[in-house]
């Protein structure tokens, strides 16, 4: 069964007609990339998946129980929304870890006080967490100590220490300077190999290619090719996707 | 009059100087921050309300506030004027703060960057808790600084509650300097707003220091 499901999402800022009845499911243990030219709407994708931003239309559906559906062209939104959002974590680009808290407090303090889990278990997992990704004596750091990368990959485990089922990225390294953009590849990779069901949007084309168990090559709003990564990336049908790669290997 | 004469009767009135001034911060503050949330409501009227008693008491003189306040009630309802002067010129002080306190706390938050709220919200935490523990935080951390100037402004303005006869440190001077001719009561009322403020100044250093264990 599908993690997340979808379906013909439509979404408009004002009149910019932004999503144009896009659908996408991932099944447990999956790792989907979405790439595509800027402005194409893979931020607002994840964002309505998120419910950072309401859909005009479509349905949106985590473990099948529909989170957003709309009947009769109108939208709603399920009145448990919070329940749906343990399900899914979200690692933004520029990481929005909360400055005022240390490492471990970032991590431990929405296990405690929004699923209200007993604090010494999670400070526990916390803790193994962090040794487990090599940040164990960045612990009492607070995040203005860190490096980008480090920042990173601590919202990372921020964001496992929810234990979601799925992991959103939104570009997680384009805000790093290229140096460090490998510590954090390297987490997102160890995450695949353990079987974490994430959705990765990058423009990290040699990352997207070796990760992902499926790629969606998004442009103005809808999908236009989507597949394995080596049927996408080496065997691509579209036009627009050869432009794309073609801009991209001019540009790196 | 010698001088240590006019400084003992002057201190006498310390003790009410700093109870306008404590009990203005307790008020004043979180009612500000009522002010600002009322102020950023979604709801019209609301919003509207707040933006005009913002307006209206950053637009007009504290000096008439503490008339209003104290002798209105004489006005308007016959309500004989309280004998304990403490409560109107506290609620005038506090109303008035109240709002320079609005500002500044709008102010913070309208600079707290999107992100931290996107992140609570996707973290599950409810508005409330992210308001308590994520955004309140980081905005007295960041506000500090024109609230240290609003507190040294009020240490200052204490000195209006002579409008209304209040045996503060100021007004008992006021009343010395008239009865004596002499200008030494000035002098000495400047040098303990100086050395209040200088003590104000500390404080608000050292909280500002111990806020400031990390960067935004
Ligand atoms: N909050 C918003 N208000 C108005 N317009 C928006 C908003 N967010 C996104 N847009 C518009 O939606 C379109 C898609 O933006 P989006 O950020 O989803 O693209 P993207 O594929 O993530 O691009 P990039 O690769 O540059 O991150 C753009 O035209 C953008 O201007
Ligand atoms: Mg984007």
């Amino acid at each position: 069964m599908s993690i997340l499901e979808m379906k013909n999402i439509e979404k408009s800022f004002a009149d910019n007609h932004v999503l144009k009845g896009i659908s996408l499911h991932v099944d447990k243990g999956e790792v989907v990339s979405i790439i595509g030219p800027s402005g194409s709407g893979k931020s607002t994708l994840l964002r309505c998946a998120t419910f950072l931003e309401t859909i005009d239309s479509g349905v949106i559906s985590y473990d099948g129980k529909n989170a957003a559906e709309t009947v009769n062209g109108k939208c709603t939104y399920a009145k448990n929304l919070n329940d749906f959002r343990h399900i899914f974590g979200l690692v933004f680009q520029n990481f929005n870890l909360f400055p005022h808290y240390t490492v471990l407090k970032n991590m431990m303090d929405a296990p405690v006080s929004v699923l209200h889990r007993d604090k010494e278990e999670v400070r526990a997992e916390c803790i193994a967490l962090l040794d487990k990704m090599g940040l164990a004596e960045k612990a009492n750091a607070y995040p203005c100590e860190l490096s980008g990368g480090q920042q990173q990959r601590v919202s990372i485990v921020r964001a496992l220490a929810m234990q979601p089922e799925i992991l959103f990225f939104d570009e997680p390294t384009s805000a790093l300077d290229p140096e460090l953009t490998g510590e954090v590849l390297k987490v997102i990779k160890q995450l695949a190999e353990e079987k974490m069901t994430m959705v990765i949007v990058t423009h990290e084309m040699a990352f997207a290619r070796a990760v992902s168990d499926r790629v969606i090559f998004m442009d103005g709003g809808v999908v236009v090719e989507e597949g394995d990564p080596e049927e996408v990336f080496g065997n691509t049908q579209s036009e627009r996707m050869k432009q794309f790669l073609r801009n991209y290997d001019r540009e790196t | 009059m010698s001088l240590m004469t006019i400084i003992v009767k002057m201190s006498e009135g310390l003790g009410k100087t700093c109870a306008i001034f404590f009990l203005t911060l307790i008020f004043a503050i979180p009612l500000g921050m009522i002010v600002a949330l009322l102020r950023g409501s979604r709801f019209k009227p609301v919003s509207w309300f707040a933006k005009t008693y913002i307006s209206v008491l950053r637009g007009t003189p504290l000096m008439l506030q503490l008339l209003a306040v104290t002798y209105g009630p004489y006005y308007l309802f016959n309500i004989s004027v309280s004998r304990n002067k403490l409560i109107p010129v506290v609620i005038a002080f506090s109303i008035n703060y109240a709002a320079y306190f609005a500002e500044i706390y709008r102010s913070g938050i309208d600079s707290m960057p999107v992100g931290q709220y996107e992140a609570s919200q996707v973290l599950g935490y409810s508005k409330i808790q992210t308001f308590i523990k994520i955004i309140l935080p980081q905005v007295f951390r960041r506000i500090l600084p024109a609230l240290t100037n609003e507190i040294v402004t009020l240490v200052k303005d204490t000195s209006l509650a002579f409008t209304v006869s209040y045996q503060e440190m100021f007004t008992i001077g006021k009343q010395i300097a008239n009865s004596q001719t002499s200008f030494v009561p000035f002098v000495v009322a400047g040098v303990f707003y100086y050395v209040f403020n200088v003590i104000v100044g500390f404080v608000m250093g050292r909280i500002e220091k111990r806020m400031s264990y990390y960067k935004m």
